[in-house]
């Protein structure tokens, strides 16, 4: 039974106030937000931040809802293979996330995400601008391509990111906002 | 014409497209598992008000929240109110909601249709 202090122990240092582990759905998302929300009311945060931490958990969770492969290895089966985290650490929220994705996706994935953190503020701007101008529809999985920008821009801050190797196919994606 | 009236839920808008009594307003928040699908009834129901919309319209959007999916699809549908004519946009936002307020501003950029820009 020690695993249930040792990963209470982790919460605390990391100052995680909220983790959930499982299966990642439209429902869930809502649910994970609406618990999130009454946790920020419960303590009168400020709507403007609450405002912020929304906006980026939404595009968080549904990146992992549209994007996260497949990955059968070891422990992991394709119904338990992301994370989603969210933390506080003085007056500031950390919200992380984690997901397998195919490593041919890799290259495209970090290249993206180290172009936006090579923006400013005003080049965050331009780049969604050009980018929702230009996008004839959305992908295939319904995303318009914006996630990652819209986070940036919200967070006000680098996106920072992880890839663990899982097998020769797959990687364990981190991504951390705050 | 038909009358859109749609119920806002804690992932999707309330929307009245009503072209009887000139009532079009999209507000709420916005974050649908498949905005693409959720949006193409507006966008329908649009195409068919384009050919022979009222005198003036005026198409108020008034969001808490919208996520980037559905951005894409607001663009669309500003795009669709720029080919009728007379159309302007009433565009709310929450007093201390400067995000809002920007993203009202970046689309009015995007689109050549008059907006104006409201507090609730």
């Amino acid at each position: 039974m020690k695993y249930i202090y040792e990963l209470h122990k982790t919460m605390v240092a990391r100052n995680l106030i909220l983790v959930y582990e499982g299966e990642f759905t439209q429902e869930i998302t809502k649910s994970v937000l609406a618990m999130a929300e009454r946790n920020m009311d419960a303590i009168g945060e400020d709507s403007a931040v609450k405002r912020k931490v929304f906006n980026v958990m939404v595009e968080c969770l549904q990146n992992i809802v549209k994007h996260s492969d497949e990955v059968e290895d070891g422990i992991y089966t394709d119904k338990n293979s992301a994370i989603f985290m969210i933390g506080k650490q003085d007056d500031k929220y950390i919200i992380t996330s984690g997901n397998p994705v195919a490593n041919d996706k890799i290259e495209h994935l970090q290249s993206k995400l180290e172009y936006i953190n090579s923006l400013d503020k005003e080049g965050l701007k331009t780049y969604y601008k050009d980018k929702i101008k230009k996008s004839k529809g959305l992908s295939p999985k319904g995303g318009a391509g914006l996630g990652f920008i819209d986070m940036a821009r919200k967070s006000g801050q680098k996106l920072q990111f992880d890839f663990e190797p899982i097998n020769d196919n797959i990687s364990f994606f981190s991504l951390k906002n705050w | 014409m038909e009358v859109i009236n749609l119920d806002g839920t804690e992932d999707t808008p309330k929307i009245i497209l009503d072209r009887n009594n000139g009532i079009f307003e999209i507000s709420g928040r916005s974050l649908p598992e498949d905005s693409a699908e959720f949006y193409q009834p507006v966008l329908d129901w649009l195409d068919e008000y384009g050919k022979n919309p009222n005198p003036e319209t005026n198409f108020i959007f008034k969001l808490e929240y919208f996520n980037t999916a559905s951005s894409k699809l607001i663009l669309d549908i500003l795009s669709k109110l720029e080919d009728i004519d007379n159309t302007s946009i009433s565009w709310y936002y929450h007093e201390d909601d400067e995000d809002m307020e920007e993203a009202g501003t970046e689309f009015s950029e995007l689109v050549e249709v008059p907006f104006e820009f409201k507090t609730y």
